[in-house]
């Protein structure tokens, strides 16, 4: 806590290549302030890579490659889980023709993606895997690559990509649950990380629409809209979501006709919705207040009428100022999503709840809630990411 | 809109949405007719029926023939006791990771910006199993203890601490210092205008002078070392002991919130505009003065705002307790619930609980922010 905060671009130039000796006294040494804080550092990282090192001299990974799969696709059937190699195969295609506002503009860059791939390989071939999820592994980065060279060759495509998108999704679904010439699989097999992912995605999606609406309810000058639209979405970001998941789980069935009873996976989504479109609106709601006035004036004056003016001028843009917002939606929506082990549902938590539930592998909590929650964190960080990079490639701007 | 389309439209909303509660409720009532062999009726009555389960932990004397109220009534103030905790606990951890990664010491940066990066985008309900499972049931029995230097006792069964104890003193103490706080708020306010180091001087010996008083009277000191002592190696007392329920959650909670504190305090740091930096160095104050009284002041007001956000997450996300299970207001509830078979009861209690808790922490800290932000004519 000392002196000014110079973000990179603002500071001043540093000395070109200072050697180790005279960067450690510019950085670790300046003061005597810093000598100490450069001692407490030390020995905290001494204290924690000491204690990772007693840890991992005990630790049994055992578990985890016994129950890898578990993990990844739970309890689908094991002969179609080539199904669901497809999935991250089509996601990684689509991703690639997607890729151009990530495109490196420099060579070092292109250098990075090509030392991560070739990193991937190595990754790949190291881990303990069966052959044939390295086959798939390695298959789905080629489809990654291959998308990506398609995309930068051909810009026509990009207008046809949110389609494309869109479109995906049904096939995703139909690869997972089956029919119309698949075998079906049943909604209850359907867990693991597969379960984390499609409970996050389906609801952002469901929940979208909804948080527009209410956001723009919000804003509406008819007092009754206004006001139902604001107690909605108040008493939602006033409870925690487990409330909503007990009503959802609990409740639900009570509020509705005697011959409907939704299975769990649906009541899980539908509280998953009633929570995020609450907060989705809270995030359109800014984006809309950040559209200046002339834009719909503008529109009126060309004749358009209200809502095709909100249709087509201001919802547009007002979403391309919040989509690093609503990534972050999805990130914490996404994170939600293991709350739902305690409603009992198998996603990648409760997963490891039964993982831990093998009377083999008791008592090894640390193995099992690392590896989930590296599994998490990547998913996590890499979006994270990939929204900086969106935010800073101005793609979320004109 | 002509007038009569815009009343026309919100009626026709007004009674979609009545109507579909009221359907809701006819379903309700229906169902719960169906399920339920004896004719409970919907109502609190029940809450003065004895609850017939324990409670690990209480704040207030609680034992199973105590009636479901006063069950609720101890989730409550232990809901509030983690709440309380954890937003000591995440500011003091958040502010400090935010400040350390804006620090020019490198490393210090670097362990700052993994602690964030790491322990956000892990779910919290996740990091709560590993506290609780991994961490602090991981503690040898009372037997074998883990002891840290100060009586701090690692156990399975919970951790004990040396705590300050009220002494008979504590009431004489407590008054003198509060006529002495009271005596030297009225030296600093005559002479707020100019405020010089000999009047802050005369404020601090008024207090010193009535601590003086107290202990002429008393002969005591206002509190005292309540050490936790080993009692045939099997058993420990004194102190102040955390059950590994209560720390689990209280860990789990500050160290995930205050990752997002840290990230709210960063960036309301480098909001301030650098000139200020630069006018304030070239006062000659020294960096750690320009940050205190310089910086953080006029970060705050952009802090607060969302840091109230964070507060209020850390409140909601406190029913997550329920995990591993600390009883909170919410497993409490649903406990009830699985015992008495009264979810829309429950329910309501949940939604009450929780909307009075956010609405009042949002009206504290308004009242808070309102104090800092600059008065504008």
């Amino acid at each position: 806590m000392s002196q000014l905060p110079l973000s990179q671009s603002e500071a001043p130039p540093a000395p070109i290549a200072l050697n180790g000796v005279a960067w450690m006294r510019q950085n670790l040494f300046n003061s005597w302030f810093n000598s100490v804080l450069t001692g407490i550092c030390l020995v905290l990282i001494y204290l924690g890579v000491r204690g990772a090192i007693t840890w991992l001299s005990q630790a049994q990974w055992q578990v985890l490659q016994v129950n890898l799969k578990l993990f990844f696709v739970g309890f689908y059937p094991p002969e179609l889980v080539w199904r669901l190699w497809l999935i991250p195969a089509l996601v990684a295609g689509l991703g690639g023709l997607s890729g151009s506002p990530f495109a490196p503009t420099s060579k070092r860059g292109l250098q990075g993606i090509a030392i991560g791939f070739l990193l991937f390989g190595v990754l790949v071939l190291a881990l303990p895997l069966s052959w044939s999820s390295r086959l798939w592994l390695l298959g789905i980065s080629l489809l990654a690559a291959i998308g990506f060279g398609t995309g930068q060759k051909i810009p026509a495509l990009a207008s046809w990509l949110p389609w494309l998108w869109v479109l995906s999704f049904p096939v995703v679904l139909w690869l997972i649950g089956g029919g119309l010439g698949l075998k079906s699989v049943e909604s209850s097999m359907w867990t693991g990380l597969l379960l984390t992912l499609l409970l996050a995605v389906v609801s952002i999606f469901l929940a979208f629409p909804l948080g527009v609406l209410l956001a723009l309810g919000r804003r509406s000058d008819l007092p009754v809209v206004r006001s139902l639209s604001t107690l909605y979405i108040e008493i939602v970001r006033g409870l925690p979501l487990i409330g909503i998941l007990f009503i959802a789980q609990v409740m639900l069935p009570l509020f509705l006709p005697q011959r409907i009873r939704p299975d769990p996976l649906i009541r899980a989504i539908a509280g998953l919705v009633i929570f995020s479109a609450a907060y989705l609106a809270e995030v359109m709601r800014g984006g809309l207040q950040s559209i200046p006035k002339g834009q719909g004036e503008a529109a009126k004056a060309l004749g358009l009428s209200s809502p095709l003016t909100m249709l087509l001028i201001v919802l547009p843009q007002a979403l391309r100022n919040v989509l690093p917002a609503i990534v972050g939606q999805f990130i914490s929506l996404f994170k939600d999503t293991s709350l739902l082990a305690i409603f009992s549902l198998v996603e990648l938590t409760g997963v490891s709840r039964s993982v831990l539930a093998q009377p083999e592998f008791q008592g090894r909590y640390a193995e099992v809630y690392l590896f989930a929650g590296a599994l998490y964190w990547v998913f996590c960080y890499s979006m994270s990411q990939a929204s900086r990079r969106l935010e800073r490639s101005g793609a979320s701007r004109r | 809109m002509p007038k009569f389309w815009r009343i026309a439209l919100q009626g026709l909303l007004l009674v979609l949405v009545v109507g579909t509660i009221a359907l809701l409720w006819h379903n309700l009532t229906a169902n719960l007719q169906q399920q339920s062999s004896q004719t409970t009726r919907l109502g609190f009555d029940f809450l003065r029926e004895e609850a017939k389960f324990n409670i690990g932990e209480a704040a207030i004397p609680y034992q199973p023939s105590d009636s479901y109220g006063r069950a609720i009534l101890v989730g409550l103030l232990n809901s509030l006791k983690v709440i309380a905790v954890g937003i000591v606990l995440a500011t003091t951890l958040g502010v400090t990771a935010g400040i350390a990664r804006l620090s020019n010491n490198w490393l210090l940066q670097k362990i700052a910006l993994f602690y964030v990066e790491v322990l956000r985008n892990i779910p919290l309900l996740l990091q709560l199993f590993f506290w609780y499972f991994a961490f602090f049931l991981s503690f040898p029995k009372v037997e074998q203890r883990l002891q840290l230097p100060g009586a701090i006792y690692l156990t399975k069964s919970g951790i004990w601490l040396p705590w300050l104890q009220a002494t008979s003193a504590t009431g004489t103490w407590l008054i003198c210092w509060i006529i002495g706080g009271v005596g030297a708020g009225f030296i600093l306010y005559r002479q707020r205008q100019t405020l010089r180091p000999w009047t802050v001087l005369q404020a601090g010996a008024a207090i010193v002078a009535l601590s003086l008083l107290a202990l002429l009277i008393t002969h005591g000191l206002p509190l005292q070392f309540d050490v936790p002592q080993v009692i045939d190696n099997f058993q420990i007392q004194g102190g102040l002991k955390l059950s590994p329920e209560f720390a689990a959650i209280t860990t789990g909670l500050s160290v995930y919130t205050g990752t997002f504190i840290a990230e709210v305090v960063r960036s309301g740091i480098q909001a301030v505009p650098r000139g200020q930096w630069e006018a304030a160095q070239s006062l000659g104050l020294s960096p750690n003065v320009v940050m205190g009284t310089v910086i953080f002041p006029q970060a705050l007001r952009t802090i607060l705002p969302p840091l109230s956000n964070q507060y209020l997450n850390l409140a909601k996300n406190s029913s997550l307790a329920v995990a591993v299970g600390y009883p909170d207001v919410y497993s409490i509830s649903d406990s009830m619930n699985s015992q008495t078979g009264r979810p829309v009861e429950a329910m309501l209690v949940i939604i009450v609980t929780y909307l009075t808790i956010s609405l009042t922490l949002s009206v504290l800290i308004n009242l808070y922010n309102r104090s800092v932000q600059i008065v504008e004519r």
